[in-house]
């Protein structure tokens, strides 16, 4: 049987990679729109995680079997339609992720000086579309709008020092830009209390910890907080008493003298909501942001922000919303839900279309890390392969494959760029790495990408 | 090799695992491999495991022991704790499999591969 899967990210790879491993007889073809492959493990993961980029050896090994083809340089909807993969595969599953943004719907919103973290990342991770986002880091303070893992990681590129970032595969205009930033201050603002916080342990110990900087936090937040973490799990609860330790308890000597000698600050501000970008007099760009004050309904995960009418305005050049990526229809012909922004499945099995199928972001919405991803690829792989042998997935006609596809994109002047090209880029990116002390260089434009896969 | 001047006797320690489908498999091992090690080693096909190879930055090399095996395991880091709060199916007696070393103790060890929960959302990141 052919499958073909579209999206080379993390979805995209564990599900080839079950597909490959637990069915003697499939072949599996993955289609990404970009000349290189691993989608947010390049263009998410921040550069100073680079444990979390092991994974790509993994992928490396998937794409390199006998039975995985990569074709990079294909965007799946404008260069070749689902229905025309439906053509010429048994099954599709669709992994391309979630590359929209969830908007924070308040006036100023796209004034300059406010940027979505989705572009943020991408600029100081070296996504061609976010090349020439150039944000403005020339002000004081900061504000970030969501507590998330995303949040987190922006704030501590923001605020880390050079020395670190330099030794990364940090965009180097980014790496430029932020040595000469005068950012000195980040709040991470979040519309619920310190219980409802969306960050993971780790990212949080790792700001704690963050060099150069030091806490601050509004003690009457966390008003309450110890009393309520008796019956929580355990996750919650361990992050919950490192909040509470960082915000609330006396340093001891060696903590007090490293908060002194700290030039920067960074702090969470709870129970507020953004209602407006406030514009400097001429209008021209971000001078602060106004906030409503919440208080809490209901307690734990399922606690509800309710405004109480207060407002609030902090003073700031740069804003960030961390609310959320959002995944976007790439084809009419395929089903999608577009209040959840998923496509309709169960178990990664697309609702009212056969030998379609879903994993990823795509099929559980923007949450989750790289081992959530991973689960649900499997399953994925599990169902399609059930279905084949349940006879729900037919799988008795011969069927072109990668043949058919690659004879519609050469007529449409579409040149996919294989996995051997990007092991060139890879080199290329490696070498001039090396050439700066960092463990990678990456071309930042699709033209140089070509270029250098087809040298 | 001649016979008689061996080399101090290389102790192995057994090791049995519990994949996802219940089914036993046991392996030897050399002291001071960590779990993961002999998990790569051996070739035991546990799909996903040990994805961050061994760096603390996954959790898919996650263990659930018996309570008497646990406690010999040692000493748990906040990092390894913080990586373990990610884990499906956290369990009082959970580790990761790449921060547990292998020692002549731990002999006849259990260590069972816990299974992965179809669909679970979990909500750790992106949104706020
Ligand atoms: C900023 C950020 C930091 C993160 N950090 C971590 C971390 O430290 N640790 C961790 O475990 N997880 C982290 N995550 C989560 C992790 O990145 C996700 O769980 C995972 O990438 C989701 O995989 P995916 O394959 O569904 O989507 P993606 O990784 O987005 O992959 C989708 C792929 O599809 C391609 N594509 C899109 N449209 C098309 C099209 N029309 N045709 C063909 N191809 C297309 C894209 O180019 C991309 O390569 C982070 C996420 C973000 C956003
Ligand atoms: S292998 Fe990733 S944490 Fe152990």
């Amino acid at each position: 049987p052919k499958v073909c899967i579209i999206g080379s990210g993390p979805a995209g790879f564990y599900t080839a990679q079950h597909l490959i491993k637990a069915c003697q007889d499939v072949e599996v073809d993955i289609y990404e729109r970009l000349p290189v492959p691993f989608g947010l493990v390049r263009f998410g993961v921040a550069p100073d995680h680079p444990e979390v980029k092991n994974v790509i050896n993994t992928f490396t090994q998937t794409a390199k079997h006998s039975r995985c083809s990569f074709y990079g340089n294909v965007n799946v909807g404008k260069d070749v339609t689902v229905g025309e993969l439906q053509g010429a595969y048994h099954a599709v599953v669709l992994s391309y992720g979630a590359e929209g943004n969830r908007r924070m719907g308040v006036p100023g919103e796209d004034l300059p000086g406010v940027y979505s973290a989705k572009d943020f990342v991408g600029w100081y991770n070296g996504l061609p579309s976010c090349r020439e986002l150039k944000p403005d880091l020339s002000c004081e303070t900061a504000v970030i709008l969501g507590q998330g893992n995303v949040a987190l990681d922006v704030a501590r590129i923001l605020l880390s020092p050079s020395d670190i970032l330099k030794k990364t595969d940090i965009a180097q205009p980014a790496l430029e830009a932020l040595a000469e930033s005068r950012v000195r201050k980040v709040l991470i603002v979040g519309r619920r209390g310190p219980m409802q916080v969306a960050c993971t342990i780790k990212e949080l110990r790792e700001m704690v910890n963050l060099p150069g900087t030091r806490p601050e936090m509004v003690t009457a937040d966390f008003e309450g907080v110890s009393e309520a973490l008796k019956d929580v799990p355990r996750p919650r609860k361990r992050l919950t008493d490192l909040l509470l330790k960082t915000a609330l308890d006396a340093p001891g000597d060696k903590e007090l003298e490293r908060r002194r000698n700290a030039a920067k600050v960074w702090g969470f501000l709870f129970y507020r909501s953004p209602t407006e970008i406030l514009a400097d007099p001429g209008c021209s760009r971000t001078a602060g942001i106004r906030l409503a004050v919440n208080r809490l309904e209901g307690s734990g995960d399922a606690a509800r922000a309710v405004l109480t009418g207060e407002v609030e305005d902090v003073s700031c050049g740069l804003v960030i919303s961390s609310i959320g990526y959002k995944s976007l229809p790439i084809d009419p012909a395929v089903p999608f839900d577009s209040r959840r922004a998923v496509v309709p499945n169960s178990v990664g099995r697309v609702h009212q279309a056969a030998g379609l199928y879903c994993s990823g972001w795509l099929k559980t919405g923007p949450t989750g890390v790289i081992a959530t991803t991973m689960n649900n690829s499997f399953d994925t792989a599990r169902s399609l392969l059930e279905d084949m042998d349940s006879g729900a997935l037919d799988v008795s006609a011969a069927k072109p494959g990668s043949q058919a596809v690659s004879s519609l994109l050469e007529e449409r002047g579409v040149k996919p760029v294989t996995f051997s090209d990007w092991e060139k880029i890879d080199s290329l990116e490696t070498r001039r790495g090396e050439a700066r002390g960092k463990p990678r260089e990456k071309l930042l434009s699709v033209e140089e990408m070509l270029k250098a896969a087809r040298t | 090799g001649s016979g008689g001047s061996a080399l101090p006797c290389v102790f192995k320690v057994t090791v049995h695992f519990i994949n996802r489908d219940g089914e036993k498999i046991t392996v030897k091992a050399s002291p001071g491999d960590s779990l993961l090690d002999v998990v790569i080693n051996e070739d035991l096909n546990f799909d996903g495991f040990g994805a961050c190879e061994g760096t603390l930055a996954c959790s898919t090399c996650h263990l659930i022991f018996d309570e008497e095996v646990y406690k010999k395991l040692g000493p748990v880091t906040d990092e390894e704790m913080d990586m373990l709060d990610l884990a499906y199916g956290l369990t009082e007696t959970s580790r990761l499999g790449c921060q547990i070393c292998l020692t002549k103790s731990l002999e006849g060890m259990v260590a069972r591969v816990p299974e992965s929960v179809a669909d679970i959302r979990q909500t750790k990141d992106g949104s706020a």
